[in-house]
């Protein structure tokens, strides 16, 4: 028996071609769309994989330092590193702002990190690693800096003097790294005038100036201005150690939160970037919908279009199913079309996203799966009205 | 008359219930012979197509008698249980246009019957293009319906009417379209193809250029059939 589906569609196949690119291009939307999330949750990934921590400790009660703001001294590394388990600990800062070089600002997680320690950027792609102790950076290729640019932050510059690549924060913004001491700087510096207003204030305080106690007053001005504080520390664990009891120890010796990697990654994926997901989610669903209602119009349409021949083929003896076969596979032919279209579109146009647009062959699989689900139960339409058509009104009168 | 091609005893049709009945056919008695083709007239309104829906096991006539061939076919009521199988393998059709299937090219069009049947493929071809061969459109066998001229179209709906050797065809005006020349032509086609395969041929017609051509004549008034002798010399 000849395909009847397959002769219609040679038949009319720029028809069916442009409607399948139009479909396409929509399914294309819908498969680019689970690739932001997936690239969403790669980009929080790749961040823990980066930061080369096996425990993060933060702030008490706190969810820090990625979804919340996290405040610790610049001292709790050394407490951390004497505990049993724990090979080596840094302090690191996470500041996400506008880094400017030139007349152009790009935005980027400004990270402080102790060059050697956790929190270092683990391979560069060109130059090399910070040396100096100030005003050095290495940059993610993605924020467009190159190999001696000026980077503009806050009120100082600073070189870039190496280049890494997939060093981006949760949200997908890329990566300066800085020297701590400077980060810590960065991070808290007020300018000029709020520095002497400060002083100002301080100095006619008769409780911070007093006659007596020389120097006081020298002592809490410097304080005033200089910070101590930095938002996390990395750890990384011994050999042979378990990661879960040193965070507990962590966590009950040091009245600090500590976390593993499987609970940071649940903070990120399920809780800092859950409301993003969520809101693609939301589309994805709507795409479908919209997809199912354009594949449902279309091939009810085309069956429109056909009500003589079928009464025709019902007349002559066609069986139904043989005729709900033909829409139906007209229907997952065009599904067909329609993601091999977007398929494709989404591979070509995934790279100019700004964000990173991760599209896993699993999630192409299940989205081929959709759509022929989605075209299936589109067709189901048509095929009523098919099966309603009466083979009489083949026969005038 | 040798045999019985077809044959229709007191059949009846009635529409709707109580007030609304409207009795489409009241007394239709006719018989058509193994070879023969036959003219069915009569004015609009009178049951025609009614009848043709009927013969065709589109529609269930509400009493009589049909016999096709040596089998009954109806006895106030169906007893055949696939009336599907039975249009398919046993009444060929042939309608007022063509109504090709304008996605298979000729050969298929004529060829997708037998196919139904469960016939291969291969074996369907070669039926179909014996039957385009014999109806002279043999040379546009892989032609698309819509490159055909409409008597060419109306030639190949011939074939595929006759494609699976039905004891009958049923034609519904299938000259309306066509010229004179092509009209008479037609006629000159469905007579050979009855004769060469001993099929009963009924054409229900308004074609006042046909109707002389016709042995043999059923009229058709206020749903009753009235036999004439018609001018054909067939």
């Amino acid at each position: 028996m000849i395909s009847l589906a397959g002769r219609d569609i040679l038949h009319s196949w720029p028809r069916f071609v442009l409607t399948g690119v139009g479909l396409g291009l929509l399914i294309g939307v819908t498969l680019t769309m689970a690739g932001v999330y997936r690239g969403m949750v790669d980009d929080a990934r790749a961040l823990l994989n980066n930061s080369g921590a096996d425990i993060w400790v933060v702030q008490q009660d706190t969810q820090g330092p990625y979804a919340e703001s996290s405040s610790i001294h610049d001292d709790a590394y050394r407490s951390l590193r004497v505990l049993p388990g724990v090979a080596r600990a840094a302090s690191v800062t996470y500041l996400t702002m506008q880094v400017r070089r030139g007349d152009i600002d790009v935005r980027a997680m400004v990270v402080g990190f102790e060059p050697g320690q956790p929190g270092e950027p683990g391979y560069l792609v060109a130059g090399r690693q910070i040396t100096r102790s100030h005003y050095e950076a290495v940059a993610d290729v993605k924020t467009g800096f190159q190999l001696g640019d000026t980077l503009r932050i806050r009120r100082h510059d600073y070189r870039v003097v190496g280049l890494t690549r997939r060093m981006v924060s949760s949200g997908g913004d890329p990566m300066v790294f800085i020297p701590l001491k400077d980060a810590q700087e960065a991070q808290f510096l007020k300018d000029n005038d709020a520095i002497l207003g400060e002083r100002a204030r301080t100095a006619a305080n008769p409780a911070l100036n007093r006659p007596g106690v020389p120097g006081l007053l020298e002592a809490l001005q410097a304080s005033q201005t200089a910070n101590r504080n930095v938002n996390a520390v990395l750890v990384q664990v011994a050999p042979g150690a378990d990661t879960a009891s040193v965070a507990g120890e962590i966590r009950r010796w040091k009245h600090l939160q500590a976390y593993t990697r499987p609970q940071m990654e649940e903070i990120l994926v399920s809780k800092l970037i859950a409301t993003s997901a969520r809101q693609i989610g939301m589309f994805l669903v709507i795409l479908a919908i919209v997809s199912a209602a354009i594949v449902a119009f279309i091939i009810y349409t085309m069956t429109l279009g056909k009500i003589r021949e079928i009464a025709v083929l019902k007349l002559i003896g066609t069986r139904n199913r043989t005729i709900a076969g033909m829409i139906l596979q007209q229907a997952m032919g065009l599904g067909l079309i329609g993601f091999m279209v977007g398929k494709t579109a989404a591979t070509v146009w995934a790279p100019f996203f700004p964000k990173y647009v991760l599209l896993e062959p699993g999630d192409a699989a299940r989205g081929l799966l959709v759509v022929m689900v989605i075209c299936a139960l589109a067709s189901t339409l048509a095929i009523r009205v098919a099966l309603r058509v009466d083979p009489a009104t083949a026969i005038g009168g | 008359m040798e045999g019985f091609g077809i044959h229709i005893a007191g059949l009846r049709k009635r529409y709707g219930e109580g007030e609304a009945v409207v009795n489409a056919l009241k007394d239709v008695t006719m018989t058509v012979a193994p070879g023969e083709v036959v003219g069915l007239i009569g004015p609009s309104g009178s049951g025609k197509s009614t009848l043709l829906k009927c013969l065709g096991a589109v529609i269930e006539p509400t009493a009589g008698r049909m016999t096709l061939g040596d089998e009954v076919i109806f006895d106030d009521g169906w007893k055949i249980p696939d009336l599907r199988a039975l249009r398919r393998d046993r009444i060929g059709f042939i309608f007022q246009a063509p109504y090709l299937i304008p996605f298979l090219d000729v050969t298929d069009n004529v060829a997708l019957l037998p196919m139904l049947a469960g016939q291969p493929n291969d074996v369907a071809r070669r039926r179909a293009r014996a039957l385009l061969d014999a109806l002279d459109v043999g040379h546009r066998a892989k032609a698309q319906p819509s490159q055909l001229s409409g008597g060419e179209q109306q030639r190949v709906a011939i074939a595929r009417a006759l494609a699976n050797q039905p004891p009958v065809i049923l034609a519904d005006e299938p000259t309306a379209p066509l010229d004179s020349e092509r009209a008479l032509g037609v006629v000159r086609i469905l007579n050979e193809m009855a004769g060469q395969f001993r099929t009963a041929i009924i054409v229900v017609t308004h074609d006042e250029k046909i109707i002389p051509t016709f042995k043999r004549i059923y009229q058709i008034r206020d749903g009753k059939t009235f036999e004439e002798k018609g001018q054909g010399a067939g």
